[in-house]
């Protein structure tokens, strides 16, 4: 499916259900098709960044840079992909397969990730860590947090307020000024939380 | 459509004539659905009146409402609804969770309501089984070879000159010809009597857009009373296509704002429209808009001059939809006459995407299908009210429009398709999540 072509199969359909781990029905691709098609104007086979920022909603976003990173150029099997990681389905399949994903997460997820209560895709997690993980080294340190904090609220903040703040939320929670999270230390700190992450893709 | 379009236009009905739309907008949290809670409706409503209240008890200051209601809708639309009403301290997670902002890029990935409104809904296909595939190749062969062409050897064969008339390209160009005949020879021999002459031009012009809705069987309705000539008014109408234009043309001689073209349209633009006093403009010239802005306001002020059409979207939208007005035409001081059209889906899908196909093509595309049918509905004339700003007033008129022609309403600028949303909103969502993390920092 490297070129789109107007019409899905039930083989491309099965295939990017398979991908994606059943996050969606099938219904829900054919719909997700339409919209992939209707944002690649030019009929490339993928979407540019360019293309996802003509979406209004989207480019006043504060975080659309960030996400643009994990966005641009991708087909539609991966599109698909990473829109699993808001899919209300909630996948029970713990298993995770490396060569799916373009993200990098440590292979002892598979001895931790029973411990928390994952109530939400794998995947739900790896994008919210990849987007505080600006330079993808697996680790994000006070500056990641720093840097999100200043694109989510502008000049409303003073800089001095916002490493203030983030520091004392750190050493509330047990961490120093220079120790850094990993993926597990998100799901952690934020397993807790009622976390909403889901979006419901419009069935034509 | 059972609302009466008039002059009332308390907040509830405003707040109700959103509730018959779809809600296309993504709240901070959580899923989108495709019918709202009806709440959530009364909410944007009941958050609207109490501002225009406030305004009106002179509470908020009139420049900061000016600036805030630059973009009416957008903060009720987007609402967040992350803050609680009791600010609670501050922890690590609250800091880290970004999941609402995410949640409502990837929404807007899946389904923007901007998008929508430039989508081309072509018909079912109808023509799927055995019985009705032999009959719409029959359509075919008439739409395409009898009612369009006028090939020379196609009247020989038949040597009957009574089918050129009713083919559509020769309707049209025989227009084109006597319109020509009559147009040219007034245009440039007559030069004393400019009153005349500008009587005979505007006629000829009525009369060939008359041509141009006979080339496609065009089968308008018109409802209300029709456009008189008289200065200090202004008429707006929702935008499909340029055939707008033309169809509006038919009934009384405007004088239109319109883009420049390139092209034959361009050429037709400078030498004939000219002569009903179009004024044009050039999206892309920053300075323009000062330069249209005045020449309208001496347009409006002149007696003899056209009356005159503006399609405040700016830009073609898909008759589903109506995107927000701007408010250049509302803030001339004269009266305001709302045109709503809307065209029937069944027989032609008339939304020109300019992105997509050239008005040539789209015209061919007219002129191939079995008709043009569409309503446009002249509404009364709207006057600004007092203590009511000129976007304010333009949202008003556009509710009317919209009602009208069974039009939902979206709070984007239609010029998004050019330009890229101005930083104005994201700095507006960046202050409202500042402000909460402030608030429950200084909770202990």
């Amino acid at each position: 499916m490297g070129n789109t072509s107007s019409m899905l199969t039930q083989y491309d359909i099965e295939e990017v259900q398979e991908h994606c781990n059943h996050a969606f029905s099938q219904q829900e691709i054919v719909s997700l098709y339409h919209r992939f098609c209707q944002l690649d104007r030019n009929s490339s086979g993928f979407i540019t960044g360019d293309e996802f920022l003509s979406v209004p909603e989207f480019a006043v976003n504060p975080l659309s840079q960030r996400l643009l990173r994990m966005l641009d150029g991708l087909n539609f099997k991966e599109f698909v992909a990473f829109l699993s990681a808001f899919s209300p389905r909630i996948s029970l399949q713990q298993k995770i397969e490396c060569d799916h994903y373009v993200f990098i997460f440590p292979i002892f997820f598979f001895f931790i990730l029973p411990l928390f209560a994952v109530e939400h895709h794998i995947l739900f997690w790896v994008v919210l860590f990849k987007v505080y993980d600006f330079n993808s080294n697996g680790k994000v340190t006070f500056d990641d947090i720093l840097s999100v904090l200043r694109d989510l609220t502008g000049s409303f903040i003073s800089e001095q307020q916002r490493q203030e703040v983030i520091t004392r939320v750190l050493e509330e929670a047990g961490y120093r000024r220079d120790s850094s999270l990993v993926l597990s230390d998100f799901m952690r700190i934020l397993g807790s939380s009622q976390l909403k992450m889901e979006v419901e893709v419009p069935i034509d | 459509m059972n609302q009466r379009v008039g002059t009332d236009s308390s907040p509830l009905r405003f707040a109700a004539c959103e509730s018959a739309s779809i809600p296309l907008f993504a709240t901070f949290i959580g899923a989108r659905r495709r019918a709202p809670p009806a709440r959530t409706h009364r909410q944007i409503g009941s958050q609207l009146v109490g501002r225009r209240i406030l305004a009106a008890m002179g509470g908020l200051d009139s420049s900061s409402m000016e600036t805030d209601l630059d973009r009416p809708n957008i903060e009720e639309y987007l609402t967040t609804e992350t803050i609680r009403e009791v600010p609670k301290k501050l922890h690590l997670s609250d800091l880290l969770d970004i999941s609402p902002t995410l949640t409502e890029a990837a929404g807007a990935i899946v389904d923007d309501s901007f998008t929508r409104c430039f989508k081309s809904n072509s018909p079912e296909p109808w023509n799927w089984n055995i019985y009705l595939f032999p009959l719409w190749c029959l359509g075919v062969v008439v739409r395409y070879g009898i009612l369009f062409p006028a090939s020379f050897s196609w009247l020989v064969s038949l040597s009957n000159l009574i089918s050129c008339m009713f083919c559509r390209v020769g309707v049209l160009a025989l227009g084109w010809i006597v319109f020509f005949a009559a147009f040219l020879p007034v245009h440039f021999l007559i030069r004393g009597h400019d009153k005349w002459r500008r009587k005979i031009e505007r006629k000829l012009v009525e009369m060939m857009c008359s041509v141009f809705v006979a080339s496609w069987t065009g089968v308008i309705k018109y409802h209300g009373p029709r456009p008189s000539r008289r200065p200090q008014q202004v008429f707006v109408a929702n935008h499909t296509s340029m055939i707008d234009f033309i169809i509006l043309e038919q009934m009384t001689a405007f004088a239109v704002i319109m883009q420049k073209h390139p092209g034959w349209v361009g050429f037709i633009q400078k030498t004939i429209l000219e002569s009903v006093g179009c004024i044009w403009f050039n999206r892309t010239e920053s300075k323009d808009r000062e330069v249209v802005a005045t020449k309208i306001r001496e347009h409006t002020q002149g007696v003899d001059n056209n009356p005159l059409l503006i399609f405040p979207e700016g830009t073609c939208v898909n008759n589903h939809y109506t995107v927000m007005f701007k408010k250049g035409a509302f803030e001339l001081g004269c009266a305001v006459c709302p045109v709503a059209i809307k065209y029937n889906k069944i027989f032609v899908d008339a939304f020109w995407n300019s992105k997509k196909q050239s008005f040539t093509t789209h015209l061919a595309q007219l002129m191939t299908s079995w008709a043009v049918v569409c309503d446009v509905w002249y509404l009364e004339p709207q006057y600004i009210r007092p203590g009511e700003i000129p976007i304010e007033f333009a949202e008003r008129v556009r509710d009317m429009i919209s009602v009208r022609a069974g039009l939902k309403k979206v709070p984007w600028d239609g010029y998004l398709k050019y330009f890229r949303p101005s930083p104005k909103l994201t700095e507006r969502k960046q202050q409202i999540f500042a402000e909460s993390v402030l608030k429950r920092l200084e909770e202990k």
